[in-house]
């Protein structure tokens, strides 16, 4: 009877109490920057596309829904020539951002992806490219590497001596 | 043999190889980076250390390098020990300080040496955090990719190129950490087998040019073990495909056969299967049409009153071959080779059945101690059984080694103790070859006279075999050198082929290895083929494109089912444009458009090499499956298919029973006795292990679920596979399939080429469960032996004033009718020219910006003249089955000097 009782008070309070309901979708919900949710490409500091097509994001998915090809400017800068994700595959375990050497592929907070029609899941590279670097404002992966592309010739990179000069006898 | 303790346990193991190769043999797991079983130990790298200790009471030991200490008897060898591991991390460490942070961008990438040694020393962080040294790369042709910041200086590359591979220009510049390797400027690469540094070079360097244009990852390439169908040699490949194209050509080991490597024709010839000349659509005089309205069309002129003849083709399957002359029956089926080629073909189908000497394979060829090359280029018509014959150099010099205690594997000390010494390498030749650095002696005949020389060679080693008459003083002299040298060799070759065009040629070269057997010497016999199956379809049919013509003027067929080959490739243009004036309807089986094709009334789309499974005949006269790569858009299939597609309409009963590739070649086999061993060369479709097929793709592959996404968003079942034991899939067997279904070289922390140790029965030997591959001619040895000498011999070529003699000239890149559809090789190919010498020029009042006729047949054709020093007088060069220049075929004999009209 008592704990009848108290049951009862216990329930009456939570009247007063702040209330968990979210009015989704007139008030969306703040997720935090972690969050597993839809996945972008990002761009480098540059404003040029991070994405090198490296293919370790898509061999580590686990359902295997990326898949891409990779191709080359002029200069000898990689880029993907098409990237796309399959959403109707994938499971969002963030296993892709992980194995990313680039920061280009993020999960972002972004979970409202719900179609009637699963084609519209197929994402293509325009659909996944933002304007901004995302979570990771200040990589550069092309600044770091050793390969020459447009405006950073050999040894132009951090951190690099100029090229060596083959001919020279010097110690 | 030797007993060893490795890490406390004991091990069975030869003595005197190194300490490397056997611990590899054995399945352990040593990085090395200088080291290569093709090459030998230099000790460079110093990666492969191991402790090695006096005694079983020796508590320190002290560091060696695995593979310069030979094994003996009782050694005792730590390779897990926490000094040589730590020494071993701080090499690599070392290596990686200037390494560029490069691997997302590498095309090394995921197959890289360096990546999987790096994981296995465990040096897993990069402290290093100063300024890394930089290069930059060179042009090194439309081939290969040049980066050399990824280098870590283990002289694999020059080793390869220069000592392996004879090619003058790569080298190592510079000292200390800035030692660079590659050309003197930039340029192309002159080796014809530049491609192999690719898989040599351990790390990013040397990539492949072809594969970075459409650029994959190995572990998303779908494979299939496969054979090269740009030459007779039947080199082992593994070609990959990935959204439908195919992307590179990788080598794949066969003891017997190629080895480690692979020519650049082979490498990078494949384009001419993403072609935008493929043809992709049935059609009927010109017009698209569906499947069954072409079958029942080309039937319908088949049960024409007037019959028809089937030409088959030297580079298609002997399933595909067989199957259309059952179609159109043993007596109207013709095997495809041109009159010459025919002619020469069945010589040396003849030659090689009689014996007594057997047909060298590439490994028996590397093995030679002395060799005679008549007449042909190798380097030009059979690369890789060049690269072989190339280290028969080296064996007399070896010979010695073991006096001077020097182990065979020890690369630094062999070269040092051989210095310039060479065994004995004659060659004659009409022109200069890419082998006459390592010849003993050259001579530049016309081919008459090469045959002459041959014929005096064989005569001066057996008596009884006919001698040439009116033999010059040189050329006897030469000959009795030669002879000389052959008869005391242990292991003498005689390399020839069909590439000098000559048949007296082929028979002075029967007659120099019978000569040699009946002197009681092993002698082997090489003899080139002109394509990939042309042995093959001259075991199934005699009869050639001249029958064939000929059978068409007497009997006036309703229609000619001709099977992947271009007629006017073959033969004279006018013969072939009589047989279409001749016959109404001429249907054609093909993968790629050509002129015969062009003509045609009826054409079926066929899959190439790599879209069907079959079996082909090598020179060695060794027969190889290959398999189908990746399944090709509908309504593209296989020849054979087709062919059994349009039996199952005539209603024919044998084709009932075709439901797979193996029943075609067991009917193959039950008609065909001596081809019969063809069923061993491969594995039946029903084969399983753990009642699974083979996947063609890796456990890796990715992008599953996307990579067709766009066009529907559900996934189609995998395609299936009747044929072959192999999926189209990723699913199945993933451990070690028997040899021939290797599709790909891999082994858990071996990602790279490398991980080929684990699929051969010891390092360097042949593969587990013996090589792939079954041998069809094993002539009976010794006074059994059929046959006899030949014994028309040509008269000597004389010169005549004004006149040149036609010789052939072969190219690497041009010559083959495939693989110069690839844009590398069409850059690198010569135009048409006509190659004279500048004395005869001069006489003729030529220079070299002169125009000439040269008669082909009934028409002739107008040459711009180029000059060469190394052609005999008298002689002109005419090159080999360039594109635009099919009349070369109809080319033959000599002809008068005339100035063409000067552009
Ligand atoms: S892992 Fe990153 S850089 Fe590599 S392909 Fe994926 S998104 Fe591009
Ligand atoms: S060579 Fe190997 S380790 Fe070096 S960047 Fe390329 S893939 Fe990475
Ligand atoms: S280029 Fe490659 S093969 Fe040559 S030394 Fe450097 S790492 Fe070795
Ligand atoms: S030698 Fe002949 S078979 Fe071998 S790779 Fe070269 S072209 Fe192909
Ligand atoms: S592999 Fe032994 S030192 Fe290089």
């Amino acid at each position: 009877m008592l704990s009848l009782l108290r049951t009862m008070w216990i329930i009456f309070l939570h009247m007063f109490h702040k209330r968990e309901t979210q009015e989704y979708p007139d008030v969306l919900p703040q997720q935090p920057p972690r969050w597993r949710g839809r996945i972008i490409l990002s761009r480098d500091p540059d404003g040029e596309e991070r994405c090198v097509a490296c293919n370790l994001c898509s061999v580590v998915c686990p359902v295997a829904c990326i898949a891409l090809q990779a191709t080359e400017d002029g200069h000898g800068r990689r880029y993907p020539e098409f990237f796309r994700i399959n959403f109707s595959r994938c499971i969002f375990c963030g296993l892709c951002e992980e194995a990313c050497p680039t920061y280009a592929i993020q999960l972002t907070p972004d979970f409202e992806m719900g179609e009637y029609n699963r084609k519209n899941l197929v994402y293509e590279k325009e659909d996944l490219l933002i304007s901004g670097p995302g979570k990771y404002p200040d990589y550069n992966f092309y600044r770091v590497a050793g390969l020459a592309i447009g405006g950073k010739g050999k040894g132009e990179a951090d951190c690099e001596e100029p090229p060596v000069n083959t001919r020279s006898l010097m110690p | 043999m030797a007993t060893i303790e490795i890490d406390g346990k004991e091990y069975e193991v030869e003595a005197g190889k190194n300490l490397l190769h056997v611990a590899l043999s054995l399945g352990l797991n040593l990085p090395y980076f200088c080291w290569h079983p093709a090459l030998g130990s230099v000790g460079a790298c110093r990666q492969c250390a191991v402790k090695q200790y006096k005694d079983k009471d020796d508590q320190h030991g002290r560091l060696v390098m695995a593979c310069m200490t030979p094994v003996s008897d009782g050694m005792r060898i730590t390779v897990e020990d926490p000094e040589s591991k730590t020494f071993r991390a701080t090499v690599i460490e070392s290596l990686m300080t200037n390494h560029p942070h490069d691997c997302p961008i590498c095309d090394e990438g995921g197959e890289c040496h360096l990546q999987d040694m790096t994981v296995m020393s465990g040096h897993n962080y990069r402290d290093y955090r100063f300024k890394k040294r930089t290069f930059n790369n060179q042009y090194l042709g439309p081939h290969i990719n040049h980066e050399m910041n990824r280098c870590i200086t283990c002289y694999r590359c020059v080793r390869f190129y220069r000592d392996y591979a004879g090619g003058r220009d790569l080298d190592e510049y510079a000292s200390k950490n800035h030692v660079y390797f590659g050309r003197f400027e930039d340029g192309v690469l002159e080796s014809e087998f530049s491609g192999n540094l690719v898989e040599v070079c351990p790390t990013g360097v040397f990539t492949d040019k072809e594969l970075k244009k459409h650029y994959t990852r190995k572990w998303d390439l779908q494979t299939a073990p496969s054979i090269c169908v740009h030459c007779g040699v039947g080199c082992n490949i593994i070609p990959g495909e990935r959204y439908g194209q195919l992307r590179r050509i990788l080598n794949r080991y066969n003891s017997e056969v190629n080895g480690y490597f692979l020519c650049d024709r082979g490498r990078f010839g494949y384009e001419f299967v993403n072609s935008s000349e493929r043809i992709r659509e049935p059609k009927l005089s010109s017009d698209v049409a569906s499947k069954s309205d072409a079958i029942s069309q080309i039937v319908g002129w088949l049960k024409d009153g007037k019959g028809a003849i089937g030409i088959g083709s030297p580079r298609a399957s002997l399933e595909s071959n067989f199957a259309l002359r059952e179609l159109v029956g043993k007596d109207r089926f013709f095997n495809g080779l041109g009159v010459k080629e025919n002619r020469l073909a069945s010589l040396a189908l003849k030659i090689l059945r009689e014996g007594p000497a057997r047909s060298a394979s590439l490994n028996d060829a590397e093995k030679a101690d002395a060799v005679l090359v008549l007449g042909e280029d190798v380097t030009q018509t059979a690369p890789m059984l060049a690269l072989k014959l190339r280290q028969s150099v080296r064996n007399v010099p070896m010979e010695s080694l073991s006096q001077a205690n020097i182990p065979q594997w020890h690369d630094g000390a062999v070269r040092e103790f051989a210095q310039d010494s060479k065994g004995p390498f004659f060659i004659a030749s009409v022109k200069a070859t890419r082998l006459d650095d390592i010849a003993t002696e050259t001579y530049r005949l016309a081919p008459s006279d090469i045959a002459r020389l041959g014929f005096a060679v064989a005569h001066h080693i057996d008596e009884s075999a006919p001698a040439p008459s009116g033999l010059d003083q040189e050329t006897e002299e030469a000959a009795k050198r030669i002879a000389e040298v052959l008869k005391n060799a242990k292991k003498p070759l005689v390399v020839s082929g069909t590439g000098s065009g000559e048949s007296a040629v082929l028979e002075a070269a029967a007659n120099v290895s019978r000569a040699l057997c009946s002197s009681g010497v092993q002698a082997g016999i090489s003899l080139n083929f002109p394509e990939c199956n042309s042995l093959g379809v001259s075991m199934l049919e005699e009869k050639g494109l001249e029958e064939a013509l000929e059978y068409v003027n007497a009997n006036h067929p309703a229609t000619v089912i001709v099977l992947e080959i271009d007629l006017y490739r073959r033969g004279a243009l006018e013969e072939i444009d009589r047989l279409f004036e001749e016959v109404s309807q001429i249907s054609c089986i093909d993968h790629l458009e050509n002129r015969t094709t062009a003509n045609a009334s009826a054409i079926l789309p066929c899959g190439t090499f790599a879209e069907s499974d079959g079996t082909m005949v090598n020179s060695e006269g060794r027969v190889q499956a290959f398999y189908q790569v990746f399944v090709p858009p509908d309504p593209i299939q296989e020849s054979w298919r087709w062919i059994r597609d349009l039996l199952l309409e005539t209603g024919n009963a044998k084709a009932k029973s075709w439901n797979d590739l193996d029943d075609v070649l067991e009917s193959l086999a039950s008609e065909i006795p001596d081809l019969a061993p063809a069923l061993d060369a491969v594995v039946s479709a029903d084969f399983r292990i753990a009642g699974q097929k083979i996947p063609r793709q890796p456990h890796r592959y990715s992008g599953r679920t996307a990579m067709r996404a766009n066009i529907d968003i559900h996934e189609p079942k995998p395609p299936q596979d009747p044929d072959s034991p192999l999926a189209f899939s990723m699913e199945g067997f993933h451990g070690k399939p028997p040899s021939g279904l290797a599709s790909r070289f891999w082994a858990p922390g071996w990602n790279s080429v490398q991980s080929l140790n684990k699929f051969q029965e010891e390092v360097g030997g042949p593969m587990r469960g013996g090589d792939p591959g079954k041998r069809l001619l094993e002539p009976i040895p010794g006074e059994a032996s059929p046959g006899q000498y030949y014994s028309s011999i040509p008269a000597a070529f004389s010169p005549e004033e004004g006149h040149l003699l036609i010789a052939h000239v072969h190219h690497i890149f041009g010559s083959d009718e495939l693989s110069v559809h690839s844009p590398g090789i069409d850059e690198l190919r010569p135009r048409p020219y006509v190659a004279i010498h500048p004395e005869d020029a001069k006489q003729c009042g030529l220079d070299e910006e002169s125009e000439i006729d040269v008669p082909a047949g009934e028409n002739s054709v107008t040459l711009k003249v180029t000059f060469e020093n190394s052609l005999p007088r008298g002689v002109a060069g005419i090159p080999m089955g360039l594109p635009e220049f099919p009349e070369a075929v109809a080319m033959s004999g000599s002809f008068k000097v005339q100035q063409g009209v000067k552009q």
